[in-house]
């Protein structure tokens, strides 16, 4: 496929994998799983026309290890699935942030908790961002809210996996996948200087044998010193890669924020509180770990008041208020089970939690 | 004729699995792109079954659509009977039911609706292939409203249909054509 200048008909899931492709993508291992069904069946015929490899695994638990298995072997890679497929993936993921090897995981989220529905759903947020393997480890958690950006947001998303040598979670939702709009398939553009894959494991002749492993029993500190290493690195991405929209904030007196497919429908509300003369923001973070702080610690200085929207009972929710430090208080809009709100509803919690 | 309150068109299209309704959505999209107009579409994507309920959604807007999700249709393209149960409460006042006449049996009961019957499946009939009455009433929607032009749709049919459903072009532009001159003026 050439790059596409014209606006072309694509559904949300298809999207992420066309630019999956684009970005370098060479191998996808995945288990089927409602709403996320595109995926797979896109990159079954698009994967090996661009030179990869597709697999449908025989579970989940499956699909996460071959993934670690071509990211150690140095090749761009990804799986995805929706909720209770991505908890089955928890224990390959820890491995791989222990390992610090670089992938793409998507999760387009559906109703849980247990076996859920196939609606759209955002409960999700802690597993994603507060890490659902065992362990200290952390995800990059990217959130796109259109499909514009889902496609930038994929590309950048492998670069992030190997700029940090670490996993990155697309965290989207039934509808983002769902969804047909046009988009422009906008060619690859790398976020960095390419670099040689040191570490990855491709035959060692001529040069010493290397080994990837998450098993550190002797000596005794060995596995301190990783952690220590680890912390180091967060610490860096932290420093480097805050990502946040900032929407009409400065006079604002209330705060919305809300991230993927609702802060779409939230700044439809914002625009038609502001209509109304409310005087309302958005805080949209676009990377949900490392959580953007700074933008609430500024509201909160003059912002009255937050109210968080999500499609779950309450968990990005949380985040905000260490941002904003309990300096103003924050309300929440929003339940899970695949319930989703219209740009009336809230817009109707807006003036509810409007400050007097 | 103007729908919706603000500068958004909400669509919503209903029917049996496998009369069309997915095709007619993108039909409608696709139809939107020829014309630069932005649209969000989506396939309710339930336990669908064929010979149960289907339906999709179109919103059109000049301006950025914050949500791709229908809950009050301003127009509501009905093919069945169980559809128009489902959606005729939720269409907004003023709006418009464009219904297969072919497949209702009953009227529409609210009062605030503006109503359009078309004997799609009949005219699909006469065409040649019951299947085609999708696109005889996205004709007949097209012929009704000044929502988009019929040019468009056309080529939004040759787009779609062109590389995998190429001998179904020509029959769809004239079940298309038919739809809309078939449209009460």
């Amino acid at each position: 496929m050439s790059t596409q200048t014209a606006k072309i008909l694509m559904k949300g899931n298809e999207v992420m994998c066309e630019a999956a492709v684009r970005a370098g993508c060479k191998f996808f291992a995945g288990y089927p799983i409602t709403p996320q069904n595109e995926v797979p069946e896109y990159l079954s015929w698009r994967l090996p026309q661009a030179g990869g490899v597709f697999v449908q695994a025989e579970s989940e638990i499956a699909a996460i290890n071959m993934i670690f298995g071509a990211a150690a072997t140095g090749f761009r890679c990804m799986t995805s699935s929706s909720s209770p497929g991505i908890s089955l993936k928890q224990e390959g993921i820890s491995y791989i942030a222990a390992a610090e090897l670089p992938c793409v995981i998507a999760n387009v989220q559906r109703g849980g908790p247990g076996l859920g529905n196939i609606r759209a759903a955002q409960s999700d947020y802690f597993q994603a961002v507060k890490g659902g393997g065992h362990g200290d480890y952390h995800l990059i958690v990217l959130a796109p809210s259109t499909l514009t950006e889902l496609y930038a947001l994929t590309m950048n998303a492998f670069d992030y996996a190997d700029h940090y040598r670490n996993p990155v979670m697309i965290l989207m939702d039934g509808i983002l996948g769902q969804m047909v709009e046009p988009i422009v398939t906008e060619e690859y553009r790398p976020l960095f200087e390419p670099t040689e894959k040191d570490y990855i494991l491709d035959g060692c002749k001529g040069r010493k044998p290397r080994i990837i492993k998450t098993l550190h029993l002797q000596p005794a500190e060995a596995l301190v010193e990783v952690n220590r290493r680890l912390v180091a690195k967060y610490k860096r991405i932290s420093s480097e890669l805050k990502l946040c929209e900032d929407f009409q904030t400065d006079d604002a007196r209330l705060i919305v924020s809300a991230y993927g497919i609702t802060a779409q429908v939230s700044k439809g509300a914002v625009l038609q509180a502001r209509s109304k003369g409310l005087k309302v923001g958005l805080i949209r973070p676009i990377t949900l770990w490392p959580f953007p702080e700074a933008p609430f610690v500024k509201a909160a200085k003059t912002a009255e008041k937050f109210l968080v929207v999500e499609m779950s009972n309450g968990q990005m929710i949380e985040d905000v208020r260490l941002a904003e430090q309990c300096l103003r208080p924050v309300e929440f809009f929003g339940v899970g089970g695949g319930w989703y709100p219209t740009t009336d509803e809230v817009l109707d919690a807006i003036e509810k939690s409007y400050p007097a | 004729m103007q729908t919706g309150t603000d500068n958004e068109t909400r669509i919503v299209i209903a029917g049996f699995g496998g009369q069309g309704v997915v095709l007619a959505g993108n039909l409608l999209a696709q139809a939107c792109v020829e014309e630069g107009k932005n649209v969000s579409m989506m396939v309710a994507y339930g336990a669908e079954m064929r010979g149960g309920t289907a339906n999709s959604t179109v919103v059109i807007s000049q301006g950025t659509i914050y949500s791709p999700v229908v809950v009050r249709p301003n127009i509501a393209v009905i093919l069945n009977t169980p559809s128009l149960e489902k959606f005729e409460p939720s269409v907004t006042a003023g709006g418009l039911i464009v219904a297969n006449q072919s497949m209702m049996n009953r009227a529409v009961k609210r009062g605030d609706l503006k109503v359009m019957m078309i004997a799609a499946t009949e005219i699909a009939h006469g065409l040649g292939n019951v299947r085609v009455a999708n696109s005889v009433i996205l004709g007949a929607l097209i012929a009704a409203t000044s929502l988009l032009r019929l040019a468009s749709l056309e080529r939004a049919v040759e787009t779609l249909m062109a590389q995998k459903k190429a001998a179904l072009v020509a029959l769809n532009l004239e079940a298309l054509r038919a739809g809309f001159a078939a449209c009460p003026s």
